[in-house]
């Protein structure tokens, strides 16, 4: 029978496809479907969780020393979480629906969770304490600036002027306030990415119940690894020296992030191998052929071991600043690498073997294309894009040293 | 703040009274959506009430050839594309093999009563099966297991849809909205029996619906219709009479499903079936 043109141009990348299927899947198990931009889902809204964490750490837990970075890793938190949704829109089959999924959720599906989590954390966590943080700022700059970043501090204020004491009292307690509940919040925006892969039963890889633990652990990883390579690039870049105690703290902070991250997962693979259940041979299967490189080398090895024992020999070894400032930015990449690794393990890695645990598909990333390499790497460079912006409008220099608090609201 | 200092009591509630009535509107408007959707997206004709059915099908493995007729009437029928990696249904062919010599016996005891098992379904077993690349006298028994969706009650694809555009219909069938449906793969994960995928055409999922748009006319779905062995048993629980094959079915056969240990409580039963299969 003959088939219609259309089809016959498309045989040949199903031939290649089915070259390199192992044993046996099901039919229709051999589209790979959650591509790389799936990947970058999880990445992104890691980060903007693990970067709030550090903003936490200095507003509610009074890290001191953590001062320098508190707005760096709030504006980052926002810049990543602008982009968050990207890569899941540019997934779907049909985004003009995409807001079917706010406006008809299906309260029973943990993707319907994510419009309202995400509105939630957007709205009323980051905006709202970025708003009461810099509200005195941009009163002031809206006074001093000129032009169009006049016009736009004016606007941010939202013709709201009052700065006498009360009213920054009243702005530090609500900020507070607001911090406290975004800790909560931000554990709940990564731990709900987590359920979402540990809620899939059909899918060993992914379902388990340590999945949201063990994302939101990788989440503080990687985002604070970020907030380090933030701080020591904008430094560099405006030529300001590094206030080392706190690039010091953010050390100690990503060991113990790491160290957690690392006891968790290890725990998810004791549990695996010792209940030794129908799936456990086609997982070490997998773990050891197809993912050996991404999960052994680039997410253990390069991600986890090799800055965890660099972080530790830090606190240990006394070297000079630039040497540990190298260190410590070594360590950021390699973590950020890592942990996109981990990512790259989970969501391909889950699609990688079939459901029937008899056999493997394969996946080819495509350079362009609407779920190519290029448009993740574009979507992976946008928060970056966006929050130079933000820190050139937002983070004078003079900030980078230590946050100014106006003396009359520490009493 | 001046706004609720200076509020009355009456002022306050009525402002409450307002948004509850807001969010009142909005959740009728939504349902209403829902009926609206719900009743012009499926290929009922008029008339038909899904409440009075309960549709389900049943595989006597043993009667299976692996001839793939039904997985070809499938794709002809639904319109389903004609590539590898597309099937509302399928057929696996099962190869159990003898033990390896020497595997049978450790310490002066049987231990392996059988040797690996060797599945395939090339193309979906359309156009049939050539002999396996096993030897034949290395084969202990091989099967054949047509595969569909398994309808379950507790459906875990109906479960994850972020947007309800997959439902479990009255009747028994899981249907998907393709009007609706956003194409985000959730329910093609959901599934552990590989039942559903995203059409190149459509960009929505799609999955065996048993012919929806037969069964509602009173006709059979497509496989059944041309199963020449009787493979496939399809029925209307809700029909009484002795003379449904379903009900004969059930009645006379050991009955097992499929991944039972999920819970998704699947309505298609397989008589005959071996525990290799998953």
């Amino acid at each position: 029978m003959m088939l219609p043109p259309i089809l016959l141009e498309t045989t040949a990348h199903y031939d290649e496809l089915l070259k390199h299927v192992q044993g046996f899947i099901y039919p229709n198990e051999l589209n790979l479907l959650w591509s790389v931009l799936i990947v970058c889902y999880p990445y992104i809204t890691g980060l903007v969780a693990g970067a709030f964490i550090m903003a936490s750490l200095e507003r509610v837990f009074r890290v001191k020393s953590l001062q320098p970075t508190y707005r760096l890793s709030l504006l980052t938190s926002l810049a990543f979480l602008l982009v968050a949704p990207l890569p899941l829109l540019f997934h779907l089959g049909h985004p003009e629906r995409c807001f079917e999924v706010m406006m008809t959720p299906h309260i029973t599906s943990p993707m319907a969770i994510f419009g309202f989590v995400y509105a939630w954390y957007l709205m009323a966590v980051l905006l709202l304490e970025l708003w009461f943080d810099y509200r005195k700022d941009l009163v002031e700059w809206s006074r001093t600036a000129t032009g169009w970043r006049r016009l736009l501090y004016s606007l941010l204020t939202l013709g709201v002027r009052d700065v006498s004491l009360d009213a920054l009292r009243f702005d530090d307690k609500i900020g507070r306030a607001i911090t406290i509940i975004g800790i909560p919040s931000a554990f709940l925006l990564h731990g709900y990415v987590g359920f979402i892969f540990g809620s899939v039963k059909a899918n060993p890889w992914w379902g388990t119940v340590l999945m949201p633990i063990i994302f939101i652990f990788s989440a503080m990883v990687s985002g604070i690894a970020l907030l380090m390579f933030l701080y020591l690039v904008t430094c560099w870049l405006r030529r300001v020296s590094v206030d080392m105690a706190c690039l010091e703290t953010i050390g100690k902070c990503l060991l113990t992030a790491l160290v957690v991250d690392f006891a968790v997962e290890a725990l998810d693979w004791i549990h695996r191998l010792y209940i030794a259940d129908e799936s456990l041979d086609v997982l070490v299967l997998l773990a050891s052929g197809r993912l050996i490189y991404s999960l052994f080398v680039m997410q253990i090895f390069m991600g986890m071991i090799v800055p965890g024992l660099a972080l530790a020999g830090m606190i240990v070894y006394k070297a000079g600043v630039k040497m540990r400032q190298m260190v410590y930015f070594t360590c950021s990449l390699l973590v950020l690498i890592g942990i996109f690794a981990m990512r790259w393990n989970v969501v391909i890695g889950g699609q990688l073997f079939s459901k029937s645990l008899r056999g493997f598909t394969t996946y080819k990333l495509e350079l362009v294309g609407q779920e190519g390499l290029l448009t993740s790497l574009i979507l992976l460079a946008m928060p970056f894009v966006i929050v130079s912006v933000m820190i050139h409008l937002f983070l004078p220099r003079s900030e980078m040293a230590a946050r100014p608090t106006s003396p009359a609201i520490q009493n | 703040m001046n706004v609720f200092k200076n509020a009355t009591r009456r002022q306050a509630l009525s402002a409450l009274g307002r948004v509850a009535a807001g969010l009142a509107a909005l959740f009728t408007v939504k349902h209403v959506k829902a009926a609206v959707q719900g009743a012009v997206s499926t290929p009922a004709p008029k008339g038909y009430d899904p409440t009075a059915h309960q549709w389900q099908m049943a595989i006597d493995v043993e009667k299976c050839i692996g001839c793939g007729l039904c997985a070809e009437a499938c794709k002809k029928e639904n319109h389903v594309p004609k590539e590898p990696g597309y099937f509302r249904t399928w057929v696996e062919r099962y190869i159990i093999k003898k033990p390896k010599a020497g595997a049978m016996v450790m310490h002066g005891e049987v231990v392996m009563a059988r040797g690996e098992t060797v599945v395939d379904s090339p193309n979906g077993g359309i156009g049939g099966f050539s002999p396996s690349a096993v030897p034949k006298p290395e084969i202990l028994k091989s099967f054949f297991v047509p595969k569909l969706c398994n309808l379950c009650r507790h459906s875990p694809c109906d479960q994850a849809c972020p947007v309800g555009a997959t439902f479990r219909s009255p009747d028994g069938v899981v249907l998907v909205d393709w009007k609706y449906c956003i194409g985000c793969s959730f329910c093609v994960q959901a599934c552990p029996y590989g039942c559903r995928f995203i059409s190149p055409v459509t960009h929505t999922a799609e999955k065996c619906t048993l012919c929806y748009h037969r069964i509602t006319h009173g006709l059979k779905p497509a496989c059944v219709e041309i199963c020449p062995t009787g493979s496939r048993i399809f029925g209307d629980l809700k029909d009484l009479s002795p003379s449904n094959p379903l009900r004969k079915f059930y009645e006379n056969r050991k009955l097992q499903t499929l991944k039972p240990h999920l819970g998704t409580e699947p309505h298609v039963f397989y008589a005959g079936l071996d525990g290799e299969v998953r």
